[in-house]
């Protein structure tokens, strides 16, 4: 579509009045298909087969909005279903809320929505409400999006930290550090050229077969911010059991280890978007990995490692490559910039 | 490996294209022998090998 | 790989057996102490060789006094701080340049280059380079220095914190520590300075000197062999790092540091004054000297905050015997710099250790 003459967003787009009608109506409305929307009320009004829900919410303040293997967009679409999908549900619908730094350009705005249109289309869940409001230059850094996502739970599943005990595996469905790698190669102070791409894929299509075709998935999650690392630790320090994890057994991709080797970062602190870490009963292991490796998002998953008694205090312990020992602790601190 | 970083050669003027070199702080700080190297990369490579049996192992 | 592993063990064994008693191998450098800590190195070492951890964490080592003038120097207004990352969290008496952010002009380089580019960019201000590490860094602050000074680059001076690790091992063994059995000499900096630098120390104190590189079966293989040399009763200079390590190491980044810098007596946190340890900006290229364009110099001052960073540096207690470490001291809110540092020793303990936790 052509965009309008200003090319830009003006203040004024998130007014309320004329030019944000035009905006939404011309612009942003055309890329979704949903009937819902269809008509702009002010709340979606939905039916659902159940009355076992799941609802999260999530904001991304990505940066930059563009990386390679996707966008913010592609980020905030794939993100909320991720948040349903280890919850144990059925995707089915998410709200989209844009503020807008006034002088992004349309192109780029365009550009996004496309990506979302297109994510959420992939993964058969609508946009069915959202809201758009502008700042003035400077209170925002280009885009900042906000998502809410409801989805129906799959029958029969339970998820959660009490279902845990000593004796589980630990799958991680494949390689770590992809996302925050590749989002930090294009910070402007780091740059550095890379083959590297985002994971950013949406995974309710394998959880749902995993949960489908086995009863021994007791936990899941996605190891986003704060990587591999922080979400283990959540899980020990939730479950109040400690976890046993060997450094051979988690995939990397070389590339992403010799980058976080040259900065000196730690790989299970880097953030991952399409990834997630599940618990299983012992006897479900196998078919669980079995699930996993024949599923195009799952290729390298692997069982690293198991939940354990928790001694004094419960803690996450790896056995490095060497033999050695070491704890994994909650990463701190900001040693990656914003990320998702 | 897949990546590539900028490094100035100041400190090593002998360095040419294709020599494997020592990165600190932005600058090539010495020439590595592709022998050398590639004892370090196949020592890697048999630390990799190590874990993949222990993965078929206990997988 | 393993039957490496199992050889330097051995090799260790043996030596714990002929001496009879614990063996304190220290090493001098950030990068091995990250290393051993991330692969758990400690744990597959025989329980009496300990491994001590030193003065080898630029940032650690360097003096509060230093970290409150680059904070002064960062207030002003017609100035940008360049520097490496870890000094932006190092606490000074009032706040670091992290915290400052929003009323100081910080920017992290990878690179001195970076710093120096950043001077062209913008010429309305002078750009501050913080040079701070050992032997390994200092040629690259050289060669911007007289790059400066060639291109006429006014705007750009350097605050030099190098600091040179021979005198400090020296430093560490003067003190009638002879807590230390031997030392694992730092790999990068030997690329530069050449593994003959640390003859001194095994001529003078009767102490091998085995040089490695970081990956883990380098620490352990060095490892090894010093415990081989002092389980047959000898003291010789080694190296395992023969892929990157000569023995007289990179004359021309030698030559760069001989021809900015002169050697001068500086302070190290924990180790008081060392003569001949740091690295001063000559005369001749004086106005890229940042303490004599601001005419601001080090005076070392009493720490009273309790932090015990410097006899950690040392060796002489471990990052748990400190009265505020996991409590009051933190990465989150660190009291020195030896917790804020990504290599210093305090951080990595915290880290990577087993410990008890301070229940909330």
């Amino acid at each position: 579509m052509t965009p309008p003459a200003e090319k830009t967003i003006l203040l004024a787009h998130g007014g309320g009045g004329k030019l944000t009608e035009e905006l939404i109506r011309n612009y942003i409305l055309p890329k979704f298909k949903s009937p819902a929307l269809a008509s702009l009320p002010d709340a979606a009004a939905m039916n659902l087969d159940s009355t076992s829900l799941a609802f999260t919410t999530d904001s991304y303040v990505v940066k930059p909005l563009f990386f390679n293997g996707g966008d913010i967009g592609k980020l905030a679409v794939c993100g909320t279903i991720n948040d349903l999908a280890v919850a144990g549900a059925k995707p089915v619908a998410l709200s989209l809320s844009l503020i807008i730094e006034e002088g992004l350009e349309f192109s780029v705005l365009e550009r996004i929505l496309d990506s979302i249109a297109r994510a959420a289309d992939e993964s058969n869940v609508e946009i069915v409400t959202g809201d758009t409001k502008t700042v003035e230059a400077g209170a925002a850094d280009q885009l900042f999006i906000n998502t809410a996502g409801i989805g129906t739970m799959l029958d029969g599943v339970e998820l959660g930290f009490e279902r845990i005990s000593a004796g589980d595996k630990i799958l991680l469905s494949g390689t770590i550090g992809d996302h925050g790698m590749t989002v930090i190669s294009q910070r402007k102070d780091i740059r550095f050229q890379t083959q590297l791409k985002s994971d950013c894929a949406a995974l309710a299509g394998l959880t749902g077969e995993l949960l489908e075709k086995t009863a021994g998935v007791k936990f899941m999650r996605d190891p986003t911010r704060g990587g591999l690392a922080a979400t283990l630790n959540e899980i020990s320090g939730q479950a109040l059991l400690s976890i046993q994890i060997n450094e051979p057994d988690i995939p990397i991709n070389p590339t992403v280890q010799a980058g976080a080797d040259m900065l000196g970062f730690d790989v299970l602190n880097i953030a991952n978007e399409g990834k997630f870490v599940a618990v299983v009963a012992p006897d479900a292991a196998g078919a669980c990995l079995d699930i996993c490796r024949n599923h195009p998002l799952g290729k390298n998953a692997s069982l690293i490692g198991e939940i354990t008694e928790p001694g004094d205090v419960a803690m996450v312990e790896m056995t490095t490559k060497i033999g050695g020992k070491r704890i994994v602790r909650m990463p701190y601190g900001r040693e990656l910039p914003r990320i998702c | 490996m897949g990546n590539r970083f900028g490094a100035k050669t100041t400190l090593l003027p002998d360095a040419g294209p294709g020599d494997i070199v020592l990165v600190h702080a932005g600058f090539a700080i010495q020439i590595i022998a592709e022998e050398e190297a590639k004892k370090t990369w196949q020592l890697i490579a048999e630390i990799d090998e190590f874990s993949d049996t222990q993965n078929r192992v206990s997988g | 790989m393993l039957e490496r592993i199992y050889k330097a063990q051995q090799m260790m064994d043996g030596a714990c057996k002929a001496l009879g008693r614990q063996i304190n191998i220290m090493e001098v450098c950030g990068t091995h102490t990250v290393s051993i800590f991330r692969n758990g190195i400690r744990t597959v070492l025989p329980k009496a060789i300990k491994l001590l951890s030193g003065p080898g964490c630029p940032v650690c080592v360097t003096d509060q006094s230093y970290i409150d003038i680059v904070l002064e120097l960062a207030q002003r207004d017609d100035c940008i701080i360049a520097t490496y990352g870890d000094m932006i969290r190092v606490p000074g008496g009032a706040g670091s340049l992290e915290t400052r952010k929003s009323t100081a002009d910080v920017r992290v380089v990878l690179s001195s280059e970076d710093a120096l580019q950043l001077a062209k960019d913008n010429p309305d201000k002078t750009v501050v380079f913080i040079a701070v590490g050992f032997e390994t860094t200092a040629p690259a602050t050289a060669v911007v220095i007289k790059e400066a000074a060639e291109r006429d680059i006014e705007n750009f001076c350097v605050l030099s914190g190098h600091k040179l690790v021979v005198p400090a091992m020296r430093a560490l063994l003067s003190e009638k520590n002879d807590r230390i059995d031997a030392f694992l000499c730092p790999g990068h900096v030997a690329v530069i300075i050449g593994y003959g630098a640390f003859g001194q120390i095994v001529d003078e104190f009767s102490r091998p000197c085995v040089v490695a590189g970081f990956e883990p079966m380098q620490i352990i293989e060095g490892l090894g062999e010093i415990a081989r040399q002092l389980g047959e009763g000898r003291a010789e200079l080694g190296s395992v790092y023969t892929a990157a390590v000569t023995e007289e190491g990179n004359t021309v980044a030698q030559r760069l540091i001989a021809e900015c810098f002169d050697c001068a007596d500086g302070y190290w946190r924990g180790l008081g004054e060392i003569k001949k340890s740091t690295l001063k900006v000559k005369d001749k290229f004086e106005q890229f000297d940042a303490f004599r364009r601001f005419d601001v110099t080090e005076t070392p001052t009493e720490d009273t905050s309790g932090c015990r960073c410097g006899e950690v540096l040392c060796g002489l207690i471990e990052p748990s015997q400190c009265r505020l470490f996991a409590a009051a001291c933190t990465p989150e809110t660190p009291v020195g710099p030896c917790m804020v540092s990504s290599e210093g020793v305090c951080a990595a303990w915290f880290k990577y250790s087993r410990r008890k936790e301070k229940r909330k």
